[in-house]
């Protein structure tokens, strides 16, 4: 700290940046430390309360932990015993169909909708607090707002059968074939109003001047849109992916609130699932097991992903 | 910003393609209103008519008692003191949880950056797939951890778990943005012998504006509707509000009040839902300002 | 001046005494519980009141949801870090699970003051005790195996209220052809589970209830008995409502409420249910016990476990605590609150309702005749990886996955085996 300050208090001017004698070595020392530093605390963060814990995981899930961490080495039982459990499967599949889903269609609602917003609208300012409202509320009790617009005996399908229109049929949340997808109903109403403010502010940093010499050279708006304005916004594609991705992974109080996991346990997904081991079930071995599957899955799709991100706007 | 933006001069007239815009805006809007309708209408019905009725009709009597038992009288625990108790619980430890996950994702994004060493995309890489730790499988090891520096059920050791995790947002935020300033900007004061705190208190902070908005939106949702690490790790009087609310909607064997619940889930939206209202605008003009030429 | 500093000095000192002295005999008794509704909520404000006049200071850690699922969950970071509450809400084998931990506090000494050896039964008092020492303190029981009715719409289907399980199966019929929803339910697991185990005590009776669900007895779980329970249980199925998945189980009880609906097989806290919406019991509704289960009951007691504490005054507390919960005084206001009878044999019931008068009969007489089981879908039989793994086994079958109940009944026999 101390050093930090005779650093403020350093004369500046003209100092040549690489300076020779006694205070300048030291003052450079201290330059050329001071940025690792000042990260240190997060590097030590990092690899305690993330890596670390993340060992502590991999460790647990070769034990026979129940109840509370019991250090005992029963080699991959748990792996095993997961792979052999049809419920495990299950919430992969969901996983994988949420996710997709979920990631899709909140980059298409959210962009359209900033596309929409960008042709100088009256209320936007009211339209958009509307739109970005969901990420405000705690899905404990939406969720169950939700249920009731989603159960075919209490909300739309009724609201739609009492209007006259009998055929209706919207009854996907008590099917468990299609559970899955009022998920992602309410998922994209949670999030996609935050997409759409990323994209928003996306098009409102392009430069007006290239879109105008475009449409002078006679190019249509959605040619424009295609050609120049979409992939200017790359990086704001970039994250957008980084969240939603990790909101899809991690999706837990959304499903509880919704489905319950159910019917059964067919919206079950590896959050769930593995808070139900772990915790519930008093089978800690397991859910550290599962834990693992879902990190391994999260490396497998966000590394490369981050990896080239970071490549290509870093500079040298 | 853009003012003219996509339109030719005279396209901004009603015309049919405006008015497909206007409707699909609208129609739009009723998707994310919906619930919202649902949970006010549920809010101001007597619990008989909820129990009678049509969820989705609008309430026949309109009652302000829901609204009042959630503030002040509904039981969540041995107190039936209503909701008004938590909100300082809850901004207890969310301001300090905000403010310093901002100001340590400020100076990450800026080391990130400008004085990037070797081996700094590899740690900022790290740091992103810490975004994805599920916070289930951190909480008894946290539990351990907290119980050995002594911080167990303090607020202290709350802060500390939100700053942590919020710190992979917060760095990221940062970090994208301040990749956008020149690198000649920061070169050029080292040049005139500016330190590593002068440029960023100079150059960079004064830019910083937007993104600091940005990040403590986020941060400030993320940990005020936070329920997970609210309910293992707050002191036992000092739950957040969101344990309380809870508390009052998830009864297993008791009547379960809806019109009370909606309410009372209202009420403790009420900072969450202030924010993106009011600071929407400033919220995407700071997105926008980050995102300038990324 | 000096003599105001003097005076100063005199009173804190005196006020130091007095701290000293009270800090001695009174504690901060932490109690987590997921009691948090109006009722229940009542009913732990009555226990904080016993505890506060004996001069110890509650300290109250209320964690709701999915019946303690939450509160599990805290409780397990809370005693990794070392910092367990003095009393914790656990009921069922879990208590035992707890116990091998070895962070459970002995209170045989209260135990043996009070009496609980007399006034517990056995099956109850077994459930309390960790290699034979008291560690909890029961508080209630609640029956599961129960069928709510609304008389009303029997009477204009024309039938009885069923008292077989091929009676059901008639009655059912009538009902739908009279226009009615047969059986109100919420299709969550444990809700699919609480059907589930009253068909297998209705059709095995309690001894094989006993063999099969509780002791877990391989042959008993394949046999032809279970497939006919499976077999009922489809037949159920066929009378519920499509819209039932993941609705919650007070929105099926006001389907009886309010008449759309004739039937629902729940514990007996659907009475608070019927109560709050001003219904009496015996003419606006009847609560038996579910087809073929009168000769036994289903419990589901709620438990006080209490933690090892370092000091001894927190102790003394702990030990206030559960002599408190043990009292007449208490175990009476609180199951008036809590829609469920008191644990402890020989209470005076005339305060209490119909329904409750006749399961605190049921509760003595089945004691008496063995018919007295431990619930299995709310965690009173069996370890909960097991139950869990079984309820994963009924639900999945239950919401139609082209399952037959031969395949239903090995694979139930199969979760069995999960430890």
């Amino acid at each position: 700290m101390a050093g930090t300050i005779q650093l403020n208090e350093t004369p500046g001017g003209l100092r040549p940046p690489v300076a020779k004698g006694g205070t300048g070595r030291l003052y450079d020392l201290m330059e050329a430390w001071l940025p690792k530093i000042v990260i240190a605390p997060t590097f030590v963060a990092c690899v305690v309360f993330i890596y670390g814990y993340i060992l502590w995981t991999a460790v647990l899930s070769l034990t026979p932990s129940r109840l509370l961490p019991l250090y005992e080495f029963v080699g991959i039982e748990q792996y095993q015993a997961l792979f052999g459990n049809d419920r495990w499967w299950l919430a992969l599949k969901n996983l994988l169909v949420f996710g997709i889903l979920f990631v899709v269609v909140c980059l298409i609602v959210g962009l359209l909708l900033a596309v929409l917003l960008d042709q100088r609208i009256r209320a936007e300012g009211f339209i958009r607090s509307i739109y970005l409202y969901p990420m405000a509320l705690s899905f404990i009790v939406t969720g169950t707002a939700w249920k009731w617009i989603l159960n075919p005996g209490l909300g739309l399908e009724k609201l739609v059968h009492d209007l006259g229109w009998q055929s209706f049929s919207f009854d996907w949340l008590v099917n468990p074939e299609r559970s899955i997808y009022t998920v992602v109903i309410a998922g994209v109403w949670q999030s996609s109003g935050f997409v759409m403010a990323l994209f928003l502010a996306g098009l409102r940093g392009i430069d007006d001047s290239i879109i105008k010499a475009a449409r002078v050279d006679g190019a249509s708006l959605p040619r424009i849109y295609w050609r120049i304005i979409l992939p200017s916004l790359r990086p704001v594609f970039f994250s957008c992916f980084m969240i939603l991705a990790h909101i899809a992974i991690k999706s837990f109080d959304l499903v509880i609130a919704l489905t319950g996991g159910g019917p059964g346990f067919s919206s079950d997904v590896p959050a769930t699932f593995m808070y139900t081991y772990a915790f519930t079930r008093n089978q800690i071995g397991l859910g550290a097991a599962s834990a693992m599957m879902m990190l391994m899955i999260v490396v497998a799709v966000v590394v490369p992903m981050v990896w080239s991100e970071t490549r290509r706007t870093s500079r040298g | 910003m853009a003012e003219e933006r996509m339109l030719m001069p005279g396209e901004s007239r009603l015309s049919i393609g405006r008015i497909l815009v206007y409707g699909a805006l609208a129609l739009v809007c009723l998707y994310y209103l919906m619930p919202l309708y649902v949970m006010i209408t549920t809010s101001l019905k007597s619990l008989d008519e909820i129990r009678a009725g049509n969820l989705l009709a609008l309430p026949q009597a309109v009652t302000f008692e829901p609204w009042a038992k959630a503030w002040q009288s509904a039981c969540t625990g041995v107190q039936c003191g209503g909701m008004k108790g938590f909100f300082w619980n809850s901004v207890s430890f969310v301001v300090p949880a905000v403010l310093i996950s901002t100001t340590i994702g400020a100076f990450n994004g800026y080391v990130l950056t400008m004085w990037r060493f070797r081996g700094s995309d590899t740690l900022f890489l790290l740091l992103m797939l810490g975004c994805f730790i599920p916070f289930q499988v951190v909480l008894l090891p946290m539990a351990r951890t907290l119980g050995l520096l002594g911080l167990a059920s303090s607020t202290a050791g709350l802060v500390l778990v939100h700053v942590v995790y919020g710190l992979c947002f917060t760095t990221l935020f940062f970090r994208n943005y301040y990749v956008s300033i020149p690198e000649e900007l920061a070169k050029a004061a080292r040049i005139d012998g500016a330190g590593f705190v002068r440029i960023f208190l100079r150059i960079i902070l004064p830019l910083s504006g937007p993104i600091i908005v940005v990040s403590i939106i986020w941060q400030f949702t993320q940990i005020w509707n936070d329920f997970l690490f609210g309910v293992v790790f707050s002191a036992g009087e000092k739950q957040p509000i969101t344990v309380a609310l809870n508390n009052l909607v998830n009864t297993s064997t008791g009547v379960k009040e809806y019109n009370v619940n909606m309410a009372a889930a209202i009420i403790a939206a009420l900072p969450t839902l202030f924010v993106y209202v009011v600071a929407g605008k400033y919220f995407v003009r700071g997105l926008t300002a980050g995102s300038v030429k990324g | 001046m000096k003599t105001g500093y003097m005076r100063v000095r005199t009173v804190v000192a005196a006020l130091g005494l007095v701290f000293a002295a009270s800090a001695a005999q009174a504690a901060e008794v932490e109690v987590l519980h997921w009691w948090t509704s109006g009722g229940e909520a009542k009913s732990v404000a009555e226990l904080k009141k016993m505890l506060e006049a004996k001069g110890h200071t509650w300290k109250d850690f209320a964690v709701a949801g999915g019946a303690g699922e939450n509160a599990m969950t805290v409780l397990k970071s809370r005693v990794v870090s070392g910092n367990p509450p003095v009393a914790a809400q656990i009921k069922g084998p879990s208590i035992q699970e707890w116990g091998a931990e070895g962070v459970l506090a002995n209170i045989d000494a209260t135990a043996k003051a009070e009496g609980w050896d007399k006034l517990l039964p056995p099956v109850v008092s077994n459930i309390m005790k960790y290699k034979g020492n008291y560690v909890a303190a029961p508080v209630n029981v609640h029956r599961v195996n129960w069928m709510w009715a609304n008389p009303e719409v029997f009477k204009k289907a024309g039938v009885s209220v069923p008292k077989t399980w091929d009676e059901f199966a008639k009655a059912a019929e009538a009902i739908q052809k009279a226009g009615f929803i047969p059986v109100a339910h919420g299709g969550q697991p444990w809700q699919d589970f609480t059907v589930f185990e009253s068909i297998v005590l209705g059709i095995g009776g309690p001894g094989f209830y006993k063999k099969s669900l509780v002791d877990l007895d391989q042959a008993s779980l394949n046999s032809a008995t279970m497939v006919k329970a499976f077999d009922t249980l489809a037949v159920v199925k066929k009378y519920i409502d499509k819209d039932s998945p993941n609705r919650d189980w007070n929105l099926a009880t006001a389907m009886v409420i309010n008449g759309k609906a004739a039937m629902q097989f729940m514990g007996d806290w659907a009475k608070g249910e019927f109560t709050a919406a001003g219904k009496v019991p015996g003419k606006d509704f009847i609560c038996a016990p579910a087809p073929g289960t009168d000769k036994g009951y289903t419990f589901n007691v709620d438990s006080f476990v209490m933690f090892k504490q370092s000091k001894a005054d927190v102790a003394k507390g702990q030990a206030d605590l559960a002599a408190a919960i043990m009292s007449p005084a208490f175990q009476e206001v609180f199951n008036l609150n809590k829609g469920s009878i008191p644990v402890r044999l020989g209470m005076k019931m005339d305060k209490f309702d119909d329904c409750a008068k006749k399961s605190s009969d049921d509760f003595v007489a089945t004691n008496k005749s063995g018919g007295l089981v431990p619930s299995i879908a709310h965690g009173m039989a069996v370890p909960s990886a097991t139950a869990g793994a079984m309820q994963d086994v009924v639900t999945e079958f239950f919401n139609g996955t082209g399952m037959s109940s031969k395949q239903a009944a090995e694979k139930l026999a199969a979760a069995a085996k999960t430890k």
